[in-house]
């Protein structure tokens, strides 16, 4: 048992190192220290909770032995081409515990309340209660949604019935209603005590129904998005959980989640040039056809030894990865082709679209995997103004990103997304296993270019044909 | 809960939102997936209201929430950090060599 002001003050330096902890992710030199500082806040600040007293161990240690059993094999066993998928399983963890802690406080309250030791709710209590539930709910299913979207276990298409959003937006109004009912204060004595606890289970059913509804109308090219704005909604819900139990630190540290989410999220709304609102209720590639112009002419197919000789002529090449080269596992076999490619006197760059792969940044970290230093990996921004000087760029199971139609067809739905300007290099090669669309179903005039050749097949084979013909020489 | 507690917690919620804003908003695109798996094991946070619930002489459904959400954050918790620092463990300079 210590002082309630001790674990306070261990409280505030846990705070103070989530802040250092992030501020340093921020930065590629600093953040894997960044992120250890963070993790010692978090291992104060359970020690800290940990020396209450008045605790049930047994429950606590099972707990804690359960999860980080989990969570320690999660992590060490997940493929880098599988993080999305993890990282969506992370959220709906944190998602659901909030909701659990709100519940379980919920629910000794009232045995509390109805033995005499506790006198009665507060309406902001109550109220945080249901803010918690509900966030904590909704990310739980949600990113059970989105984890089964991203791994094909569901499908990547919208699923939309008519009158979809109508009934979301109803059943969001119903569940505030049920809130504001729910946090008005009843007596302590009062027989609708019962009747409060129906209440609560009501709005933990809505709250799960609503994060399925909210994500399954999504398109898998989307799910980026969704994915930080459920990394927000996590924050929140503990951000919620902090103020029934009237914890700063919980507080402090899920506004700091929900707030970092925020701005991820608009950072990738910007870089497809659309509006929350639209990324979350347009069912955007629900039509599989899309609008926007034929594309006319026909694709010319270049073999991987022709591809070769105009490779191993090229002063400069630029790779642009998309999620193709991570079904394929490729980026080993990328990295070594830009070895060669590098040892021959070529400048070689890796262009990466902030939403290329199924999550934020999720290229680089596969590139980074295959020991790509990250000085190569640039944005678009950086390779765009020199694009026209680039002798080869080459598109690895990319498409949306490189689609020359969201600069040029105003009736593409993909107008005005920023893209690589794959198109204008002298010559462009794209990897790709057909001549199919792109995940979100748009028609890609990018394959039709006088400039361009396809390499149809497996991007790995592919590219490994590439480095085996480099190294005959 | 009285009135100034809760405008003293309102207020620390306005100034992390805040300070979450300001730390985040110059994050280059290439450590946007560390940065969501890290940031999303600091919402694990929850470890601590869920370590919080379980009070000995609870009921037993209470010890059972409280029991299950213990283990959902650690989960978020151990899980998030490890990834995070398996990920950040691949970012490299040039000069560091390869391997």
């Amino acid at each position: 048992m210590i002082s309630p002001f001790l674990i306070d003050m261990a409280y505030i330096v846990a705070a103070v190192l989530f802040v250092f902890g992030l501020k340093m992710l921020s930065k590629a030199d600093t953040a894997r220290r960044g992120n250890q500082i963070s993790a010692l806040g978090m291992l104060i600040a359970l020690v800290a909770t940990l020396l209450y007293g008045g605790l049930d161990y047994t429950y606590i240690l099972a707990g804690l032995v359960i999860g980080g059993g989990v969570g320690l094999i999660g992590a060490k066993t997940v493929a880098m081409t599988g993080m999305p998928e993890m990282v969506a399983l992370f959220n709906g963890t944190g998602g659901v515990a909030s909701l659990l802690v709100g519940w379980a406080e919920f629910h000794q309250s009232s045995t509390d309340i109805a033995a005499g030791t506790l006198t009665a709710f507060s309406s902001f209590t109550l109220f945080s209660i249901f803010l918690a539930s509900v966030i904590g709910g909704l990310t739980f299913t949600g990113s059970v949604v989105a984890w089964g979207k991203l791994s094909g276990k569901l499908p990547g298409r919208p699923l939309l019935f008519p009158g979809q959003q109508i009934f979301n937006v109803l059943l969001l109004a119903g569940v505030l209603a049920a809130g504001i009912a729910f946090s008005l204060v009843g007596d302590a004595a009062d027989p609708l005590m019962m009747a409060k606890y129906d209440l609560y289970l009501v709005i933990v059913v809505i709250g799960l129904i609503l994060g399925v509804l909210a994500v399954i109308g999504i398109g898998g090219a989307d799910m980026p998005v969704v994915i930080a704005l459920l990394n927000s909604y996590s924050g929140l819900a503990a951000c919620a959980t902090g103020f029934i139990i009237v914890n700063k630190v919980l507080i402090v540290s899920g506004a700091l989640v929900g707030a970092s989410g925020l701005i991820l999220t608009g950072i990738m709304c910007k870089a497809m040039n659309r509006s929350l609102a639209n990324v979350l209720f347009s069912g955007f590639g629900s039509t599989s056809s899309g609008a926007g112009k034929k594309n006319e002419g026909e694709a010319r197919v270049i073999t991987a030894e022709d591809a070769y000789l105009v490779l191993e002529a090229a002063g400069s090449v630029v790779f642009v990865p998309g999620y193709g080269m991570a079904v394929a596992q490729a980026q080993h076999a990328v990295r070594e082709l830009g070895d060669m490619l590098e040892e021959n006197g070529c400048e070689v760059k890796y262009a990466i679209h902030p939403v290329a792969g199924r999550m934020p940044g999720h290229m680089n970290v596969l590139l980074a995997e295959a020991n790509v230093p990250y000085e190569q990996l640039v944005e678009p921004d950086d390779v765009n103004p020199i694009i026209e000087t680039v002798d080869v760029c080459m598109v690895i199971g990319a498409n949306d990103v490189v689609n020359p139609a969201a600069r040029e067809d105003e009736d593409s739905p993909i107008y005005g997304m920023p893209i690589i300007d794959a198109d204008l290099a002298r010559t462009t090669f794209v990897l790709k296993r057909s001549l199919g669309a792109g995940y979100a179903g748009i028609g890609n005039p990018l394959f039709f270019r006088d400039n361009t050749r396809m390499l149809l097949g497996d991007a790995k084979d592919s590219v490994s044909t590439l480095v085996a013909e480099f190294k005959q020489d | 809960m009285d009135a100034q507690t809760t405008v003293f917690l309102l207020f620390i919620l306005m100034l992390s939102v805040f300070l979450g804003i300001e730390l985040i908003s110059r994050v280059p695109s290439q450590l946007h997936t560390p940065l969501m798996s890290g940031s999303n094991a600091i919402s694990g946070i929850t470890i601590v209201g869920a370590v919080l619930s379980l009070s000995s002489g609870n009921e037993t459904v209470t010890a059972i929430l409280g029991t299950a959400a213990v283990a959902a954050a650690t989960v978020n918790v151990v899980g998030g950090y490890l990834v995070t620092d398996r990920m950040l463990a691949m970012f490299r300079k040039k000069d560091q060599g390869k391997g």
